[in-house]
């Protein structure tokens, strides 16, 4: 294995390759936190009352919880006041009404991600909602949405053109008393994604966001709230990217789904922050909670997730199926590289009858990376017929890193079935060895072997994810056996 | 000698504590008694665990919180006693009885060792090698919940086993601990250590009286020497109003042998932590456990195999029946250490849930630091298999007996390994399947 280890190392030690920083003017609110910056972002965003109120309530009630500790993460103590809540690059004051308008700097960085913004876009098939730092620059294909009766915006515009249906669906799966980094994100969100497909509808095109954070020193908290009404279908598609930044910036995310009867939401996630440099310095701390809600009876929500950035990652999407029939499905390969740490999984609350959910995990730690799966199956007492079945399997490509497997199961209902099953290797000797022993570099049969782990969940994924997961997974891994 | 019983239980120890210290065993031996304060100081510090320590998540501890329990000083040989421990006794063993927390030789049975084993009461023990056993102390009392603390602080008495290097120990030790009264709190100590070589099969078997409630705080460690090999079964059948709180810690020599059986039939609430450190080369450790709930019963098993050195291998299946309002929760911790390379450990916990208001948590846990490894673990929740179920029906049984038929099924992997005949017959005995609701 010496050759293939210095190969490895050449793999490993590859420099991140989005890292790249835009100077944009920012028109950013100072630092710290207090309810006057609650009120000024508010402000900035001319936000209705509803909406402040909400942010105050969240604040006050942040203000009596502490850091969450649990999670086999480790990372300097966070400074909250010592963050900058809120970023937008300046526009012309009332946004652009078109690509023309938007900030050229912006689109070039946009254009290096390979964000296919403008005839790319068409090709791709894919209407883009980019949130730079923080405020929604450009929406595409919208009049094409828009005929269907779907809203698919920012989601200060969904504040300002649909209150009605904010106001009734915010906080009603993460309720602004949730967790600490939740309750944060209810305070101070900034902007995000906001969607509601009418009853009956079925999305024709892929719903995609790109998330970058960029404007220094600003975390970014961003909302997504998507409701599928009655019947109706959505694929929604987030991916990130972050230029490369010394210091280590928070990221709490929350992203709440709601499936009504019938309706089905699939979620896909491609995380690729910066993960931080070979000696871990640096790198996004990503704090993020993601629920969906199966509201009513058979309905369906799907998370895929192909996690390979941030230095240290928290992230639990999960789904609680209240209606009966309901179904949920989480699938992930999370990767560890250097000195990155994952904590994530999933959690299945089964409450209505004949629930059914599936997880499936693929964790691969190399250099000193650290990854652990943590889910919960919940079996309630009402959930008769329920059904689960969990894998998780991990791999391990170093002798520095670590792989931890923490599934809860509690089960109440004596007809539910519950199946978990967890592994844990290192990459096979003897299959490297067959690969090479036909021509196949070191390299390239770890890269065949590692995609041949993960191809349960890339192919879960919509077409153009699985090709950029594919890569994402070639760049952070290559050279990782050994 | 009692607590005062007015007081619930925390402030109730720490209050007895002062008064009882100097009848304690061993309160002649400075280091002992050093032991003991400081255990107790640390108990003061935890308390009794609570449902916020992620160990004790599922399993409160509230309803022993909330009692008074008293201390035993003598032993009182009624005809109940003698009838409990010869219904208890098992042919062919070494038997050593324990009645609230004191050995009574009237009631044990000797049987001829080799040379080079020590098998006897730990008190006694004391006077004779008292400076052998400090260290062994001091690592067995690293407490880490308020129940280790307070059994390192007042027990009373337990067994001491010693093997010299190479002794084959053919007749298993059967450590019988009888409590007979209510509110007692016992808190019975093992110590056994197996030189180099040497073996023993050691069956620690805990019984209560029926309707009443008790606490058994009990404490067993393990040592074993290089290619040591050592055969522990606990079986605990405890009244169903008894408490019983259990420590197993085994610590493994190079390519020594550690298996461990636990069975859990009583006890209103029961928990027993088990766990095995690998901590030289080419360990093995073989665990397994059955688990049998009705009425309102909540039993816990924790276990946790830490491969602390390259080559070990672990296996583990955990079995748990439960019906009625019965709750189990299992929690099996997987440990491979940096460095441990070539481990190899399998673990499952499966569980079968025979009516409404049954309850299973299970956490199967893995904390891999090494890349040569191989580690799989399964945990399974579900019922009798409908299927299987019609098969036996269509072949003219009926379903009272197609039920037991099939939990017996199920448990009886878990007496998978058990050689001792007398107990092999024991065990069959009180397997589900003779459950009143399948019979």
């Amino acid at each position: 294995m010496g050759k293939g280890s210095v190969q490895l190392d050449e793999l490993i030690s590859q420099e991140y390759r989005h890292g790249f920083y835009t100077p944009l003017d920012a028109d950013a609110v100072p630092r710290g936190l207090s309810e006057d910056v609650i009120r000024l972002i508010s402000a900035k965003k001319q936000e209705p009352a509803f909406m402040l109120e909400w942010r105050l309530k969240a604040f006050r009630h942040w203000l009596t919880m502490s850091e969450p500790h649990w999670a086999t993460v480790h990372h300097p103590p966070i400074d909250y006041q010592d963050i900058v809540y809120y970023s937008a690059p300046r526009g012309k004051g009332d946004g652009p009404k078109s690509l023309a308008e938007v900030d050229p700097e912006l689109l070039r960085t946009y254009e290096k991600l390979g964000v296919p913004l403008q005839e790319r876009e068409l090709l791709a098939g894919v209407a883009v909602d980019a949130v730079f730092d923080s405020v929604s620059v450009a929406t595409t294909f919208k009049d094409k949405l828009a005929s269907l009766g779907i809203v698919f915006c920012s989601f200060s515009e969904a504040v300002r053109d649909h209150p009605d249906l904010v106001q009734e669906y915010l906080g009603s799966v993460v309720p602004y008393t949730d967790n600490f980094f939740a309750t944060l994100n209810s305070a101070v969100f900034s902007d995000g994604s906001f969607c509601y497909i009418p009853p009956g509808v079925r999305c024709p095109m892929e719903l995609s966001t790109y998330f970058r954070i960029n404007a220094k020193n600003t975390g970014q908290f961003e909302r997504t709230l998507i409701i599928a009404d009655r019947g109706a279908y959505v694929s929604y598609l987030e991916g990130c990217t972050a230029p490369m930044r010394d210091e280590n910036q928070l990221h709490a995310a929350v992203v709440e789904l709601i499936a009504r009867e019938g309706a089905e939401i699939k979620y896909s996630t491609v995380q690729n922050w910066y993960p931080g440099d070979k000696e871990g310095k640096g790198g996004i701390y990503n704090f993020v909670t993601k629920r969906g809600d199966c509201r009513e009876a058979n309905s369906k929500i799907s998370w895929t997730q192909v996690e390979t950035g941030s230095a240290i990652t928290w992230k639990y999407p999960s789904v609680i199926l209240r209606g009966d029939n309901s179904v949920g499905e989480f699938h992930s390969v999370a990767l560890t590289n250097h000195w990155q740490q994952a904590d994530t999984g999933t959690k299945m609350i089964h409450l209505g009858r004949n629930t059914r959910s599936t997880i499936l995990s693929k964790g691969i730690s190399a250099g000193h990376g650290s990854n652990a799966y943590r889910g919960l199956v919940k079996v309630a007492k009402s959930a008769a017929g329920a059904r689960n079945y969990t894998q998780c399997d991990s791999l391990l490509l170093g002798d520095r890193c670590a792989a931890h497997t923490f599934p809860y199961i509690e089960v109440k209902n004596p007809t539910a079935r519950v199946e978990h099953e967890a592994s844990t290797s290192r990459i096979g000797e003897d299959q490297l060895f067959y690969c090479q022993s036909r021509g196949i570099s070191a390299e390239d049969a770890v890269s065949l072997i590692v995609s041949g782990f993960c191809k349960e969940v890339f192919k879960q994924l919509p077409m153009e994810f699985a090709v950029e997961a594919q890569k994402l997974l070639g760049v952070s891994l290559e050279g990782s056996i050994g | 000698m009692r607590v005062a019983p007015a007081e619930p239980c925390v402030p109730g120890f720490l209050s007895a504590y002062p008064a009882l210290a100097p009848r304690l065993p061993g309160a002649a031996v400075p280091w002992l008694r050093r032991c003991r304060d400081e255990a107790m100081e640390r108990f003061a510090a935890l308390g009794l665990p609570t449902s916020r320590d992620e160990d004790w998540k599922y399993t409160s501890v509230a309803a022993i919180a909330r009692r008074a329990f008293g201390v035993a000083a003598a032993v009182d040989l009624s005809d109940e006693l003698h009838a409990m421990v010869s219904r208890h006794a098992m042919v062919g063993t070494h038997r050593m009885v324990f009645v609230d927390g004191h050995f009574v030789p009237g009631l044990s049975q000797a049987m001829p060792l080799p040379a080079g084993a020590w098998v006897g009461s730990l008190a006694q023990a004391l006077d004779t090698r008292a400076v052998d056993a400090e260290a062994f102390f001091a690592a067995a009392d690293e407490a880490t919940d308020g129940f280790a603390a307070l059994n390192a602080a007042f027990w009373s008495d337990g067994a001491w086993m010693d093997l010299a290097a190479g002794v084959a120990l053919e007749v298993p030790v059967h450590l019988l601990f009888v409590t007979t009264r209510s509110d007692l709190a016992v808190f019975p100590r093992n110590l056994i250590r197996v030189g180099a070589g040497a073996s023993a099969t050691v069956i620690e078997h805990h019984v209560g009286p029926e309707g009443v409630a008790y606490l058994g705080d009990t404490v067993t460690r393990i040592v074993l020497g290089r290619g040591a090999r050592v055969a522990h079964t606990k079986l605990q059948q405890e009244g169903r109003k008894g408490f019983h709180v259990a420590a197993v810690a085994a610590e493994q020599g190079q390519d020594s042998s550690f298996v461990s059986h636990a069975f859990a039939f009583g006890g209103q609430l029961a928990r027993a932590a088990i766990a095995t450190r690998l901590g030289a080369e080419g360990c093995d450790a073989r665990l397994s456990g059955l688990y049998v709930g009705s009425g309102r019963q909540h039993i816990d098993h924790h276990t946790c195999i830490d491969h602390a050195s390259p080559r070990g291998t672990s296996r583990e299946l955990y079995k748990g029946v439960l019906d009625e309002a019965a709750r189990a929760v299992f929690n099996g911790r997987v440990i491979v250490r940096p460095d441990a390379q070539r481990s190899d450990a399998l673990q499952s916990n499966r569980n079968l849930l025979l009516s409404e208001d049954a309850e299973v948590d299970t956490k199967p846990q893995l904390e891999i630091w090494a890349d040569d490894v191989k580690c799989a673990h399964g945990a399974t929740v579900g019922q009798l298999d409908a299927d299987q179920l019609h098969y036996l029906r269509a072949r003219g049984i009926g379903e009272g007996d197609a039920r037991a038929l099939l939990i017996r099924a199920f448990a009886a992997d878990a007496l998978a390994g058990i050689e001792h005949g007398p107990l092999r017959v024991r065990l069959e005995s009180l397997l589900p399947g003779a459950l009143p609701e399948a019979a």
